[in-house]
């Protein structure tokens, strides 16, 4: 799922300075998940600022919503009435959920209230790795399972680089692991260290052209 | 509600031990809210957001000490809760001592008064 | 004017390399002082690509200078800062003025060096790198065009002998061989042992390739200490870092130049690898004495 991370309270504050009407916009989907724009959050928020607004005197309205998944046109219209009330909207959903808002309410500004980071998974509780970079062109097959493209660091396809730290740790951060040692592994316990033999040619870098548009082929 | 002490007592060990304190006449300040919860580890941190919001001066989380938590780790994830939200108070530049975990068993009514008095101390130096 | 790289591979029984890092700015007299200090002294001088991703004059431009001041020159090209087009037209350029010795290097990461928030490029691998020199070579650009002109680079590439753990690294040796290199330079060794078992590997499957044993004089316990944290594939013993916390103060130098050219005496009378390739960044004008201690002058 899209992993994000609420932005700092200081850029939130300068985005929301001008503004006494506020709408905070949480999603019930991946944001919730990893802890960053449910409604939780979003209720968080909502009151850190208005504390925070009101020792500043400069008092601020804050109203809460969320929507199960903001990157719905449907879904985000049932908060329609919501937002016509406000001068602006902060929203704490991923990057396509702040810009649906944003094209459905083009009159107001809407806020990232969240930075958007990756496509992750839990390791543990609390702790989310990125697993999928989105690059159009699979890999997984060839790799065991590890995807070299952003779990390297540098996103070889034939590696390790020799930069490894000791024990098969990465070159850029001794707490993550060289995942070119971790593919080794994997297809060595799966005896296919053959696939890690391969040479494997230059990557498509233009497989998705950004913005990337699919369309699905009819029923 | 403006400028009290909001302190969510567990009932196995603070509420009781307000209790006692209250029956041996024992001084604590007046502006003390005691709310009753079945332990301490069912206080979320909107709870205590919002109690400040309402005008609250402080706010105390109280429950049992150690391994004596009636559900387990309710204690140990109220610590938690109250740490991660001084963090939350530091972050609009409020004083995160002003939300504070303390541990006593239910029959420790001295604790109790010391533990109010110590967050009334807290609120003095905060310029409140 | 200086004998081909190419050649001296061939018909040299030790070959010797050094390496001269680009300084930052656009006066090159330093290079230069490098350049005439190291340049009839050795059979290559390699010159880095941003090395530990610090920004600096190209080593393309040094690269120049060397050829200008009759060196052979080595271009170290990296793939963290350039797209195949960018690579491919610079080495276009390279061999066109004469340089045609090229090491492939996948490149340290942006995070150890001084511009930490650029873009990291690595549009092709060290391994894709060497396969399209290759296809340069053979009158090709990697699109499948035509190439007006006549190429042919000697090719070389690195490897780290000390990794651990090292089977992945070797997996990756494979493929470099596979693909085809006339000379490795290694990271720096510190257990010869290491360096013979990489050599018998190599041996195994390419008995051509001239494998050159990298050599990174330390001179102190504390410049060790950190090398081992933050230079990336640097692995310096404990037992060498004992040694040199023994040596007093102010012998450091001295003392990692006596331990560089124990080694690389070794490395020759014992016929443990080709070569030798000299990093000693920072103190280039020290070469010479490492060569001399190691009686190569």
């Amino acid at each position: 799922m899209i992993i994000a991370e609420r932005k700092p309270m200081d850029e939130i504050k300068r985005m929301l300075a001008p503004y006494k009407k506020v709408l905070v916009a949480g999603c019930g989907t991946c944001v919730t998940v990893c802890w960053a724009g449910g409604e939780k959050e979003v209720a968080i928020l909502a009151s850190q600022l208005r504390l925070a607004r009101s020792a500043e005197h400069n008092e601020i309205s804050i109203f809460e919503a969320s929507v199960e998944r903001q990157c719905e046109r449907e879904m985000v219209a049932e908060i329609k009435d919501k937002v016509t009330e406000v001068e602006a909207v902060i929203s704490l959903a991923c990057g396509a959920g702040v810009q649906t808002m944003s094209e459905m309410f083009e009159d107001k500004p809407v806020f990232p209230g969240v930075n958007t980071t990756f496509i992750g998974m839990p390791e543990k509780e609390g702790l989310w790795v990125e697993m999928c970079g989105a690059c159009g062109d699979c890999f997984l097959d060839r790799t065991g399972g590890i995807c070299p493209i952003v779990r390297c660091a540098k996103g070889l396809l034939n590696g390790p680089c020799g930069g490894t730290r000791k024990g098969g740790k990465c070159e850029i951060d001794p707490d993550k692991d060289c995942a070119w040692v971790l593919i080794y592994r994997r297809l060595e316990k799966q005896g296919r260290l053959d696939l890690m033999r391969n040479y494997y040619a230059p990557k498509n870098y233009r497989a998705v052209k950004r913005p990337g548009r699919i369309q699905a082929a009819k029923a | 509600m403006n400028n009290c002490i909001v302190a969510f007592c567990c009932e196995h060990s603070a509420y009781p031990a307000a209790d006692l304190a209250g029956k041996l006449k024992l001084h604590y300040p007046e502006n003390l809210r005691i709310i009753r919860v079945p332990c301490a580890g069912r206080v979320d941190l909107i709870h205590i957001l919002k109690a400040f919001e309402k005008g609250a001066a402080a706010v105390m989380v109280m429950g049992c000490e150690g391994g004596a938590c009636h559900h387990m780790t309710g204690n140990t994830r109220a610590k938690e809760r109250v740490k991660y939200c001084n963090l939350l108070l530091r972050e609009i530049e409020a004083d995160g001592r002003l939300v504070a975990m303390f541990n006593l068993s239910p029959n420790a009514p001295h604790k109790f008064v010391g533990a109010v008095n110590e967050i009334t101390k807290r609120i003095k130096e905060s310029g409140r | 004017m200086a004998t081909p790289f190419r050649k001296i591979l061939k018909t040299k029984d030790f070959v010797v390399t050094a390496e001269a890092a680009p300084v930052k700015g656009s006066n090159v007299s330093k290079a230069i002082e490098h350049i005439e200090l190291l340049k009839d002294k050795v059979d290559g001088l390699n010159v880095t690509d941003n090395q530990s991703s610090v920004m600096r004059y190209p080593s393309l431009g040094v690269c120049l200078l060397v050829k200008e001041h009759g060196g052979e020159p080595v271009l170290q090209v990296t793939c963290r800062d350039r797209n195949r087009l960018a690579i491919q037209a610079d080495l276009l350029f390279a061999y066109s003025r004469g340089v045609d010795n090229v090491l492939c290097l996948t490149g340290d990461s942006i995070d150890v060096g001084d511009h930490k928030e650029a873009k990291q490029v690595f549009d092709l691998d060290s391994v894709q790198l060497i396969h399209l020199i290759h296809t340069l070579n053979s009158g090709q650009d990697m699109a499948g065009n035509e190439l007006d002109g006549n190429i042919d680079f000697c090719i070389g590439t690195t490897a780290t002998p000390s990794a651990d753990p090292l089977e992945p690294q070797l997996i990756k040796v494979e493929k470099k061989l596979a693909a085809g290199v006339e000379f490795i330079q290694t990271q720096a060794v510190y257990e010869l042992d290491e360096l013979k078992r990489f050599v018998e590997f190599v041996r195994k499957i390419d008995d051509k390739v001239k494998i050159l044993g990298g050599i990174v004089p330390v001179i102190g316990a504390k410049m060790a200490a950190y090398m081992n944290d933050n230079v990336p594939g640097v692995f310096i013993p404990q037992h060498l870092i004992d040694e040199l916390a023994q040596t007093p103060k102010g012998t450091g130098v001295a003392k990692g130049i006596e331990i560089a050219a124990r080694m690389i005496r070794q490395m020759r009378e014992e016929k443990i690898c080709d070569g030798v390739h000299i990093m000693f960044i920072g103190r280039e004008e020290k070469v010479p004495d490492i060569l001399e201690a190691a009686g190569l002058l």
